[in-house]
């Protein structure tokens, strides 16, 4: 009676097998939000590592006689400027450049950080449980608790607003939702047969947790700690606009924001510009972190 | 179901006194109160004598177990050191403010993301659904204070119609609301999406449509209601998001509530008020929390034998 049901509702298969092209075709096209991710994340590497030539100007350098132009394309802007100039005739297109270098740095060292603190503690929770697990959970709880952009802000109060602190304050604020993926990750896996057979073969904890559980949990925090990065820079940028953060006249381009904000009213790209940069960078990198999971783990698909 | 709700709200309350206790380490180890509040020419003799008489002097756990103490068993939170006046009156003032545009936000949030993700669940693939799913992928990337600055220049600056900061009257709150519920939307609405694919698999569906119920009633009243619950559920979760959302959106419409007074406290250095807010915030924080969890428990039994 069971297998006759299941018979009836399996599915017919293709009775011809696609074309190798074909089915590479279809893979691509899955994946290909994922591939505009990649190239978005592509452009911004790009633009951090090559600012130096692809900026028309330095990002300091001022020119005051061109003031607060407008863009290229508008009545009174120059195609010396792209994007205009800022208050103190600063080429905002060549900050904008600059800028990514700060979002980068911050953004992967900041989940670098929040990855080794919060694997470490998910990985001890999970695997020794008991009280260990009690005190790890316990610490996130406050942890998810705590107001996030306050905790950042106060920290930032206490260790001064600087690039290394920045990624300080977002790498101890950002750890716990790792462990909370790592943690269950770690529970599933220690009681199934690969663990037990490494355990019973007397290999040491520190074995078994690097080489047979953290290779299996991996893909899952990579996944994760992309789209950590697109919100590490987010937040970043979050932090310089409320003035914790990277100080003026770095090019940062939350600090660009606010610095724009005080002209909103007339020259509207002075925050329209550095915003969008981050929104594109912040997008890209989501779809590249969804373009991953799917193609690590087509179950873990958002439905 | 009685020992599960006991023991989750000692859990929380021990959360709330470790926030408490981390924020103001935190907080007095970023500077010394009495530089705050003397004026810069003070004396040395005069500085060791205001920190006697104000019991700064004494060792750091001391005061903060003077400190708690205080708050618990008086409600005390000190004076602010900027406005001079006890921290819990400032903090009262600005309460209305937040839970207006808050209340209003999630309102907003709720009556677009709710039909929006019932018509993409129902009419799965189609262009609406791809719609809702860019909308879900846009929100995840927007900076919040970015978006409020767009919209104060498209709709306060090019076209006029409303204004861009303060909170007298009504079209006030527009922009910041909607800022606010742009925040929610996208979560929400692939929760209602989700929750309903979930539902609409389920044989009762089935059933329903079998004794001749229309569409639209089965889609609401059958399972739109049961899809509804994990929604319930995460708007108690939501809380610290909706309040580090107050944060940002007050600061950039110049909305008189909380959120802008924790931003203006840390950067004058007044620590009571920061202290209290921190605590208030996560008072909401862990009280959202735990009504999602006792939700989920009186909805699931499950979740109580863990």
């Amino acid at each position: 009676m069971q297998t006759g049901v299941l018979e009836t509702t399996r599915q017919p298969r293709a009775l011809t097998r696609p074309s190798r092209i074909r089915r590479l075709w279809t893979k691509i096209c899955r994946l290909r939000m994922g591939i505009l991710g990649g190239l978005i994340l592509l452009g911004l590497l790009a633009a951090a590592l090559l600012a130096n030539w692809l900026a028309p100007h330095g990002p300091f350098e001022q020119d005051i006689m061109s003031r607060l132009q407008p863009p290229a394309w508008m009545p009174g802007g120059s195609s010396e400027h792209l994007l205009g100039t800022d208050g103190v005739g600063r080429d905002l297109f060549s900050r904008i450049i600059h800028g990514s270098r700060i979002s980068l740095a911050v953004g992967l060292s900041a989940v670098i950080l929040q990855v080794l603190i919060g694997v470490i503690l998910g990985l001890a929770a999970g695997y020794y449980r008991g009280w260990v697990d009690s005190s790890i959970s316990f610490m996130v709880n406050v942890m998810l608790g705590f107001p996030f952009i306050l905790l950042a802000m106060s920290l930032v109060a206490v260790l001064g607003p600087s690039l290394q602190n920045i990624i300080i304050a977002l790498g101890l604020t950002g750890w716990p939702i790792f462990t909370r993926v790592t943690r269950v990750e770690v529970l599933k896996l220690r009681d199934m047969e690969f663990v037990l057979a490494a355990r019973s073969l007397a290999f040491s904890t520190l074995r078994i947790m690097s080489k047979h559980i953290l290779p299996n949990i991996l893909p899952s925090i990579l996944v994760l700690a992309t789209v950590e990065v697109a919100r590490a820079i987010i937040r970043e940028s979050l932090l310089s606009f409320l003035g914790l953060g990277i100080q003026p006249p770095t090019p940062s381009w939350g600090a660009m924001l606010a610095e724009g904000r005080d002209y909103m009213l007339m020259q509207w790209w002075l925050a329209a510009f550095p915003g969008l940069a981050i929104f594109l960078s912040a997008l890209g990198i989501n779809l590249l972190g969804d373009g991953l999971r799917d193609l690590i783990d087509p179950h873990l698909r958002k439905d | 179901m009685k020992t599960f709700i006991i023991k989750r709200l000692i859990q929380a309350l021990a959360v709330c006194l470790v926030i408490s206790m981390i924020s103001f380490f935190l907080l007095f180890l970023n500077a010394d109160p009495a530089l705050v509040l003397l004026p810069p020419e003070a004396e040395v003799e005069d500085i060791a004598a205001f920190k006697k008489q104000m019991g700064f002097d004494r060792p750091i756990i001391v005061q903060y177990l003077d400190f708690i103490g205080k708050v618990i068993f008086h409600a005390d939170f000190g004076n602010s050191f900027v406005a001079k006046v006890p921290t819990l009156k400032l903090l009262a003032e600005r309460v209305p403010a937040t839970l207006k545009l808050t209340a209003s936000a999630v309102l907003i949030a709720n009556l677009i993301a709710i039909p929006l993700g019932i018509l993409a669940a129902v009419r799965r693939y189609s262009l609406l659904d791809n719609l809702s799913t860019l909308i879900a992928l846009m929100g995840q990337a927007m900076p919040l204070y970015w978006l409020g600055i767009m919209l104060i220049i498209v709709f306060g600056v090019w076209l006029g119609w409303l204004p861009i900061s303060g909170s007298q009257t009504l079209p006030h709150l527009i922009l910041p609301a909607v800022t606010l519920a742009a925040y929610l939307l996208p979560a929400n609405m692939r929760l209602v999406r989700s929750g309903m694919l979930d539902v609409l698999n389920q044989d009762y569906i089935r059933t329903a449509r079998a004794k001749g119920a229309g569409e639209i009633r089965v889609f609401i009243v059958h399972a739109f209601k049961n899809a509804a619950i994990p929604l319930v559920i995460i708007t108690g979760l939501q809380f610290s998001i909706l309040l580090g959302g107050t944060v940002v959106t007050e600061t950039v419409f110049a909305w008189p509530g909380l959120g802008r007074l924790a931003v203006n406290s840390i950067l004058m250095g007044d620590y009571p008020v920061v202290q209290a807010i921190v605590i208030f915030f996560s008072l909401c924080v862990v009280i959202g929390n735990l009504l999602a969890d006792i939700l989920a428990a009186f909805i699931d039994p499950r979740i109580r034998q863990e």
